[in-house]
């Protein structure tokens, strides 16, 4: 039988005004077990605490209930002044009598005979109480960075300098991401390469980053503070250690038609490649699907001329097994495929390109050096056409995305300022819908590119792309001046949606962590927890997460690096101590549990069992991994048997509050 | 059904800790007022409440039962209250067959911004089954004694 | 009265939620007979939704829509103009009362590829 006290709080008037608080605790001292009761103005006051603490000295009290506010203001306050009496903090119950019955009633008869009836629930449920331990969990202090664009570098970096090691998987033969792709970066128009590649030198040189370039995440088990993760590194036919970037096969390969994905397919490389000068690592990689040595066995030419003998066609994949503390999802984002609009030509024709081509045929190391040239002939162009919201702000019945892809106005301006600063003699027009530019410095900047630049900004949309004769005729409409404009320009740039990377729901399933819809990662809070999944130890860094410009990626991944840190810095995880445990003499092995929950919390085993005829009988049973249980309660109800039950909310607590309710 | 002048139907309200817990709470904080007859008991989340649970309130002298949980997609847990969902589409096609009236469980998605209409739903439900009037039919008498 | 009335007709006929439009003007920017027309495709969303149908009735833009069904296909939003258009085109038959389309004389003019309403409207247009 449990000693129980009962405390009554006035809090101040707010509870006394409408609950006759002398009257409750009286009628709660009456109570099977209850072996104190009082009342007192501020029970959260270091007064009132002092009274708890003091009676359940000197009554020997097993267990307090505090009817008060709600447990969600000062549930906490209580468990520390009774574990401080030396008591277990669990044995403490509050009666919410504030939120849920003093401030939502007038009449004091009824309300007092509900907090009476609120407190007797309390009191049963907690004579079912019992001690109960957080268990711990230690912490293994490195972290893995699922991706090497500008975000997973930001956290990497961010992390390593805190002194943390760090691993980043990036799936292409080097990390740098679409930054690396980007000519120049709105809203300063410096070079992206200039700012971007001393941060992957920096990720190269630090002694605390391992990068797995050319490697993807096969596989990930446990949970916070202990991650198990399988990294596959893909073949590169290519020795690493001994490759020292020299770049000599790549010059001297037969094979000259391997479409240069870096450049989006609009030019060619070899079958043995570096994908840019400032790589990083800067090893080189054979295409297994175009190398002639690997497909028939007649070539060989990269492995005679590499001096450092550095080519193995035999190299096979690899898996690694790693452990990590925690795991950063830095995936990013791709535009869309835009093969489906048909009525902006982009199928048909080779001048009508989308946004990160013509960033590529900007590039002073793109397919033109950086000269601007049509695709299809080589020449310059004189009108140029954007389109914006190609994709973005659809109903999302389409093909296209509902959400505002972000960036697109803004680059959009970028390009044709630079267009007009390079090739004064070239027109430039931008069909638009709505220009959105918040961010510091962005609406000067669209501003300049209209002001200075002389920009055509035409609020309306193309309807139509029609390659004619060498040109393509951009029928759209002129909403302000309300007219159907149709111009023949010589290449049309869409600026294409961005949606996150495909590898990233199977990734999410991996992980366990939720997405919306449109396959972004969901933050444990809009506002509030922006970083961190709701699945404890996944951080979310970048694209994945929501469209975002380069300055919000790495402010993002910063934050996203400071929540790493945070948790790495910690010896050991207290685990929440209201988990789910099985009945083992009653789960009969049916899995129920297993697939109801969301964190994978619960594994089978086969144990041994002494029976009543003195025989030993292995049977499988449910185990619950305390530090991954959240405590929901989705398997307590799903168990067949009812061996399933949940600490703190078990079957019986619930039951008893059902009863003193209802009596 | 002769409906007593003065009946106070006995409501138990089932609320998940995170989302319908809170709005309880935020009502609270606003001053919003609901009759005193619904009694809440806090659950982690909406899928912890087992039918059972729901059976016995109404064996114990429940007049209504009424399960609170966040709106889908914003579970805490991420799917308890699909779960919630499921069973109580079930537990409710059960409660017809007894010969429960259908108004007198009824599941809600309160958020915790939604204080007014936690409030508000109470309201209607308080009404809605002091009209039914009281729940003979699964109250076991035996346990009043 | 009669405003909302007529709105409410055309928005019925027509199955339209004009508020889904994003006012990108794709429509007007891809109607092939934006230039014969009076009001345009995106006018005729906008006008529904403030209920100013009259004008819209009175234009002969409505006998000049195609019905192409370009805005239709393209719009990002599905608003689907042209079905307003036919809407209101339906609301002036059904005010005076006539109907050119004899429903005897469809099935000899079904054919599979061709939306169902281009070819009930071209029926209301020409056959007289």
């Amino acid at each position: 039988m449990q000693r129980i006290g009962v405390f009554v709080c006035w809090c101040g008037s707010n509870i006394a005004a409408t609950v006759d608080v002398k009257a409750v605790a009286e009628a709660l001292g009456k109570e099977p077990g209850v072996v104190f009761f009082e009342d007192y103005q501020y029970m959260c006051s270091e007064e009132g605490q002092n009274k708890i603490k003091n009676a359940i000295k000197d009554y020997a009290l097993t267990g307090a209930v505090i009817c008060s506010c709600s447990p969600r203001m000062h549930e906490n306050t209580f468990r520390k002044a009774a574990a401080a009496a030396g008591i277990n903090s669990f044995m403490v119950e509050i009666a919410n009598i504030r939120e849920q019955c003093s401030w939502i009633h007038k009449d004091k008869v009824s309300a007092t005979e509900k907090a009476i009836v609120l407190g007797r629930a309390a009191i049963a449920k907690l004579h079912l109480n019992a001690p109960l331990t957080a268990g711990e969990s230690p912490v293994v202090k490195r972290a893995l960075v699922i991706g090497g664009g500008i975000a997973g570098i930001q956290t990497a970096l961010d992390i390593a300098d805190a002194g943390f090691e760090v691993d980043i998987v990036e799936k292409k033969p080097t990390i740098g991401g679409k930054m690396s792709q980007i000519d120049k970066t709105f809203p300063t128009l410096d070079c992206a390469a200039c700012i971007l590649t001393p941060k992957m030198v920096d990720v190269a040189q630090s002694e605390k980053i391992r990068i797995f370039a050319y490697s993807e995440v096969e596989a990930v088990k446990g949970f916070v503070g202990n991650f198990n993760v399988s990294i596959r590194k893909k073949a590169r036919y290519v020795d690493e250690v001994k490759c020292t970037g020299c770049g000599l096969c790549t010059e001297k390969c037969p094979q000259k038609k391997v479409p240069n994905d870096f450049n989006l397919g609009l030019d060619q490389k070899r079958a043995i490649y570096i994908p840019f000068a400032q790589a990083v690592p800067k090893i080189a990689t054979i295409d297994a699907d175009y190398c002639t040595m690997l497909k028939t066995g007649k070539c060989g030419v990269c492995s005679k001329v590499c001096t450092a003998g550095a080519i193995d066609y035999k190299q096979k994949d690899t898996v690694l097994e790693e452990q990590y503390g925690a795991i950063v999802v830095a995936t990013g984002f791709n535009p869309i495929e835009l093969t489906k609009y048909d009525e902006f030509a982009y199928s048909q024709s080779p001048d009508v390109i989308t946004s990160l081509e013509f960033e590529r045929i900007t590039n002073a190391a793109g397919p033109t050096g950086g000269t601007l040239l049509r695709p299809s002939d080589g020449t310059h162009p004189h009108k140029i056409v954007f389109v914006q919201c190609v994709g973005s702000r659809e109903d999302g019945n389409g093909c296209g995305k509902t959400y505002c892809s972000k960036i697109c106005c803004m680059y959009t301006a970028k390009h044709a300022m630079l267009t007009r600063e390079k090739y004064p003699d070239t027109e430039v027009y931008v069909f638009y819908i709505d220009v959105r530019t918040p961010g510091k410095n962005f609406d000067e900047f669209y501003r300049r590119a209209v002001e200075e630049y002389g920009v055509h900004y035409i609020k309306g949309m193309v309807g139509k792309v029609s390659p004619e004769n060498g040109k393509l005729m951009v029928r759209a409409s002129d909403l302000i001046e309300g007219k159907q404009l149709l111009i023949d320009a010589d290449l049309v740039v869409l600026a294409a949606a961005i949606e996150p990377d495909k590898s990233a729901r199977p990734l999410a399933t991996m992980l366990t962590a939720s997405m919306d819809t449109n396959d972004f990662f969901t933050e444990a809070h809009p506002k509030l927890r922006p970083v961190e999944s709701p699945t404890a130890g996944i951080f979310l860094s970048g694209c994945c997460q929501g469209p975002k410009d380069i300055p919000e990626t790495v402010a993002q991944a910063s934050a996203c690096a400071a929540k790493v840190i945070g948790l790495l810095n910690k010896d050991k995880l207290t685990c929440n101590a209201c988990v789910a445990h099985p009945d083992e003499m009653l789960c009969n092995g049916c899995s129920t549990c297993e697939k109801v929950c969301p964190y994978g919390a619960i594994t089978y085993e086969s144990k041994e069992f002494r029976m009543p005829d003195r025989t030993t009988r292995i049977r499988r049973v449910a185990s619950v991994n305390p530090a991954v249980c959240q405590g929901c309660g989705a398997c307590t109800v799903a168990c067949p048997s009812g061996a399933m039950d949940l600490h703190g909310f078990s079957n019986r607590q619930i039951m008893a509050e059902v009863d003193a309710i209802c009596k | 059904m002769q409906i007593e002048e003065k009946f106070e139907p006995t409501i138990v309200a089932f609320c998940c800790n995170w989302c319908s817990y809170a709005g309880a709470d935020l009502s609270g904080t606003n001053r919003l007022q609901y009759p005193a007859n619904v009694k809440i008991i806090r659950v982690p989340c909406s899928c912890r409440v087992n039918p059972m649970f729901i059976l016995r309130a109404f064996q114990r002298g429940a007049d209504g039962v009424i399960l609170c949980g966040c709106h889908p997609g914003d579970c805490h847990y991420t799917t308890g209250n699909y779960y919630a969902r499921r069973r109580m589409t079930l537990l409710f096609s059960m409660l017809d067959f007894l010969g429960i009236e259908r108004e007198r469980t009824r599941l809600e998605w309160v958020s915790a911004a939604e204080g007014a209409k936690f409030a508000a739903t109470m309201n209607d439900f308080v009404e809605t089954v002091t009209r039914l009037g009281k729940n003979r039919r699964l109250e076991d008498l035996r346990c009043n004694k | 009265m009669e405003q909302k009335n007529l709105k409410e007709t055309v928005l019925r006929i027509s199955g339209v939620n004009p508020r889904k439009c994003m006012k990108c003007g794709k429509c007007s920017g891809t109607c092939p007979s934006y230039d014969e027309m009076e009001f345009h495709p995106h006018q005729f969303v906008y006008m529904v939704e403030n209920g100013e149908i009259e004008p819209l009735m009175a234009s002969k833009s409505i006998y000049r829509c195609l019905t192409c069904f370009a805005c239709v296909e393209r719009c990002p939003r599905q608003v689907e103009p042209a079905k307003l258009i036919e809407a209101v085109r339906l609301t002036v038959i059904r005010q005076q009362g006539q109907n050119h389309l004899k429903p005897d004389a469809i099935p000899a003019l079904l054919d599979e590829d061709m939306p169902q309403q281009a070819l009930v409207t071209a029926m209301r247009k020409y056959a007289k």
